[in-house]
């Protein structure tokens, strides 16, 4: 293990079973990435749109309670849904599901070890943001029709 | 092993024969992540277009779609599958961003917790309006 030059590297260090020590690895983090490129921006807001949806489960979880519970409790879940809150909240739910299903999708592409190369995440990158804007249109539309 | 052979590899012997990290779980996490994403491409997708043609379905036709045996089995496979992955997914996201280990542990704890009952009423629901 080389000498420590920063004082945080205290916190990096550990042992192995046989006493020896070992610098952790650092991965990189929110701080030291420009959030306005491609890679890193799309990386994080996939994050967030998983912990976004899963939140948003909730309101399914509600739906689905309100549809067993009789019309009334049903009624008022549809008021919610209806209302400006509501509809902004499942706007943006849908934008989040299909944003994190695009970028699952892509993370699945490269599991298989392809598209790797810059160009590639640039192409994919674009890919998944069109994808997600028409998807979440085309949701809407349907949506609209049949109201 | 060298000094500088230990700069690169971060196991011991054994584990290395055993192939599981310092999370002793192997790749399992990792796997269940990608098995439950791709279950739930074909049923996110059949989801969220099922819901937004429903928009103005009254509670009797929201009732009977959902009773159909097929749509039935789908809805429970959508609340299992993303609960289990928003679950495991959010277990990350807490490992990454809550410090002390108590306090990472509880969180994660009360997440999973959340997600079970969550989808247990969810699943209830189903089962309740479809039986």
């Amino acid at each position: 293990m080389s000498i420590t030059e920063d004082a945080r590297e205290a916190v990096m260090t550990g042992r192995r079973t046989d006493g020896t020590r070992v610098r952790r690895p650092l991965s990189p983090h929110l701080q030291v990435y420009d959030m306005v490129q491609m890679t890193s921006g799309m990386s994080i807001a996939n994050r967030g749109a998983g912990i976004a949806w899963t939140i948003g489960m909730v309101f399914l979880v509600w739906w689905l309670v309100a549809a067993a519970a009789g019309p009334q409790a049903f009624a008022n879940a549809q008021w919610f849904f209806g209302s400006f809150l509501g509809m902004l909240a499942l706007a943006g739910l849908t934008a989040v599901a299909w944003f994190h299903t695009f970028a699952g999708l892509r993370h699945l592409y490269w599991d298989f070890g392809k598209g790797y190369d810059l160009p590639a995440v640039h192409k994919t990158g674009y890919i998944t943001l069109i994808a997600t804007g028409v998807m979440t249109a085309l949701t809407w539309l349907i949506a609209i029709v049949s109201w | 092993m060298s000094e500088q052979h230990s700069a690169i590899r971060l196991q011991s012997a054994l584990g290395r024969v055993r192939g599981y990290g310092s999370a002793r779980g192997g790749t399992h996490h990792w796997w269940v992540q990608r098995v439950t994403s791709m279950a739930l491409l074909p049923l996110t997708l059949w989801f969220i277009l099922s819901v937004a043609g429903h928009t103005g379905a009254t509670h009797a036709e929201i009732v009977l779609w959902i009773g159909r045996p097929l749509n039935a089995v789908l809805l429970l496979s959508f609340i299992a599958i993303s609960f289990q992955h928003a679950a495991s997914g959010m277990q990350v996201v807490l490992e990454d961003y809550v410090r002390g280990e108590m306090k990472r542990v509880m969180a994660i704890l009360v997440v999973k917790a959340l997600c079970w009952i969550l989808g247990l009423l969810a699943a209830l629901s189903v089962l309740r309006i479809a039986i």
